[in-house]
């Protein structure tokens, strides 16, 4: 190694930006201990009340939807990821692999509210599936898919699926394809190769996806708050209404803290399967 | 090799798989496309007439052309300062070994994986804590740690393709590091650099969940605008900025696919 050139002003920025960002970290921290002063952005003194109030039945239910629409839409972007990844990765003309790798990330550059807005065309009761069910006389009033657990979480998993497609991508790029040929050559079928070669090697995208995935909708805010119309409340919708609408900011900062408590949680556990996968592997 | 009709069936399946799965990433973006040339002022399907009024009147809208005008300056601002800090940070925890590395890869990473809703409340907490006021700076500072993560990746996926052996010929004939970074290193690392500015400006321009805790009235972006529209009103404007909005990107990505080659940014193709 010897000589690290420049390494001062290599760091020095980039330190001073994760320093900024630990403050404000440690500001949420901070103010989840605070009591609330009604009427007032001052906080009072040190007080364990915010996170006993999370445990009345309002906010208990909103954690556990919240937790069961991250498990959801993890589930099934990993089931329309993988397809899309495989025939991605395994594209033979060019052409073709640029046309899957621009549709699969163009919804991630959009942004939460333009990529809402548009499933509110395709879900609201005058919008595109009611529209053409009425028109094709399948239907004779509009189904309700707004406000809805379900609408929420078909909007959620579209959201969710070009992170899952770009790092299942990432994944199956790196297995080496010799294995499959050598699979290929020893008589395995494309089914058996894929099933006992591909999949387990690409186990540890999946783990990483399906966890980047679940903190990914945990984040979601637009989406949960313009289809699921305050009827479907994800902990982002609740830390916005506490902080904006009640000013309650020590109970905003207690929500938040328990929800990156839950997502490094998540995390935490896909990394020990990952790490148990690798072990397996050596 | 020769297909079975089982295999051959099952290949057909998988690509009508694939078809489904991309028309499902397409349907609202084309759906919405649609309804933006509509003649009515409430969303209906099938569109009843075509109409470039709400076009008009999303372009003229006072709130979405300051929303612009923001959002470029922050755009701007955040993804050119993320670039710098970025790259630098790359660079160092790619190649050297240094006390703290870990913890600054993990810290500057962080922010993917943090709720944006949090480190919204965060920053706006930390600015009322300092006695700052909602400012531009505070936008901009928000953005570059929400932006870094893609810069660091775009960077170092660009690091690891880069052939060291220039750089060591470069020092071998007796370039000073200094010469070797600003005429090998970085000249050869622009597309990844290009790629890494680029992805950051187009996902501060869009960021929104932690744009909303952070800006004012008087700072809000476009996201922010187009949210307070949508709870408002009903008339396909949105639809038609939404239009506008999905053939911007759309575009930029396939030029930075033609151009920078999308997949080796994104690290899901290798190879030179």
């Amino acid at each position: 190694m010897g000589k690290r050139p420049f390494l001062g002003w290599f760091v020095t920025p980039g330190a001073l930006c994760a320093l900024g960002f630990a403050a404000a970290m440690a500001a949420v921290l901070q103010y989840a201990f605070r009591a609330h002063i009604p009427g007032s952005l001052e906080v009072g003194g040190f007080t364990w009340a915010n996170f006993e109030g999370m445990l009345r039945p309002l906010y208990a239910t909103v954690f556990l939807q919240t937790v069961w629409l991250c498990a959801l839409t993890a589930f099934f972007s990993l089931l329309l990821g993988y397809p899309l990844a495989h025939a991605l990765v395994h594209a033979r003309s060019t052409a073709w692999k640029s046309v899957l790798l621009v549709v699969a990330v163009t919804p991630l550059f959009l942004g939460e509210v333009v990529r809402t807005y548009s499933w509110l065309t395709v879900l609201g009761n005058s919008g595109f599936v009611n529209g053409a069910l009425l028109w094709l006389g399948l239907i004779d009033g509009p189904i309700q898919f707004m406000f809805t657990r379900f609408g929420v979480a078909l909007a959620l998993v579209h959201v969710t699926l070009p992170v899952m497609v770009i790092m299942l991508a990432a994944a199956l790029s790196h297995i080496d394809r010799d294995y499959e040929r050598a699979a290929h050559s020893l008589g395995a079928g494309p089914v058996r190769s894929f099933l006992t070669v591909t999949l387990p090697l690409s186990m540890p995208g999946i783990l990483a996806g399906t966890g980047t995935a679940f903190a990914w909708t945990f984040s979601a805010f637009a989406t949960p708050q313009i289809i699921g119309g305050g009827r479907v409340n994800m902990v982002s919708n609740l830390v916005y209404q506490l902080g904006f609408s009640s000013f309650n900011f020590p109970f905003a900062a207690s929500l938040s803290i328990v929800g990156l408590a839950l997502t490094a949680a998540v995390l935490g556990l896909l990394r020990i399967g990952t790490m148990r996968l690798e072990r397996v592997g050596t | 090799m020769t297909l079975g009709p089982g295999l051959r069936a099952l290949q057909v399946g998988l690509r009508l798989l694939v078809l489904a799965i991309i028309g499902f990433i397409l349907l609202p973006s084309v759906v919405v496309s649609i309804a933006a040339f509509s003649d009515r002022a409430i969303l209906t399907f099938p569109p009843t007439g075509f109409s470039w009024r709400w076009f008009e009147k999303a372009l003229t809208y006072e709130d979405f052309q300051q929303g612009v005008r923001n959002g470029a300056i922050v755009m701007l601002l955040a993804s050119s300062i993320a670039l710098v800090i970025g790259t630098g940070a790359a660079m160092a925890i790619d190649r050297y070994r240094f006390r703290g590395r870990a913890l600054l890869q993990a810290m500057l990473l962080s922010p993917l994986v943090v709720p944006h809703f949090t480190v919204g409340l965060g920053f706006l907490i930390l600015a009322a804590q300092i006695g700052m006021a909602r400012t531009y700076t505070l936008v901009v500072a928000c953005h570059v740690v929400l932006v870094l993560p893609f810069v660091l990746r775009s960077v170092t996926v660009s690091l690891r393709n880069l052939d060291g052996r220039l750089e060591q010929a470069a020092a071998s004939l007796g370039a000073s590091p200094r010469r070797v970074l600003f005429t090998v290193t970085l000249p050869l690392l622009a597309p990844g650099l290009a790629g890494g500015w680029l992805f950051a400006a187009i996902l501060s321009f869009n960021e929104f969940t932690a744009s909303l805790f952070v800006t004012a009235q008087r700072t809000q972006t476009l996201p922010v605008a187009m949210y307070n529209y949508v709870r408002e009103y009903a008339d396909p404007s949105m639809a038609a900025l939404s239009a506008i909005y999905i053939a911007v990107t759309a575009l930029l990505l396939v030029l930075a696919n033609r151009f920078l080659g999308l997949g080796r940014i994104l690290g899901v193709e290798h190879g030179r």
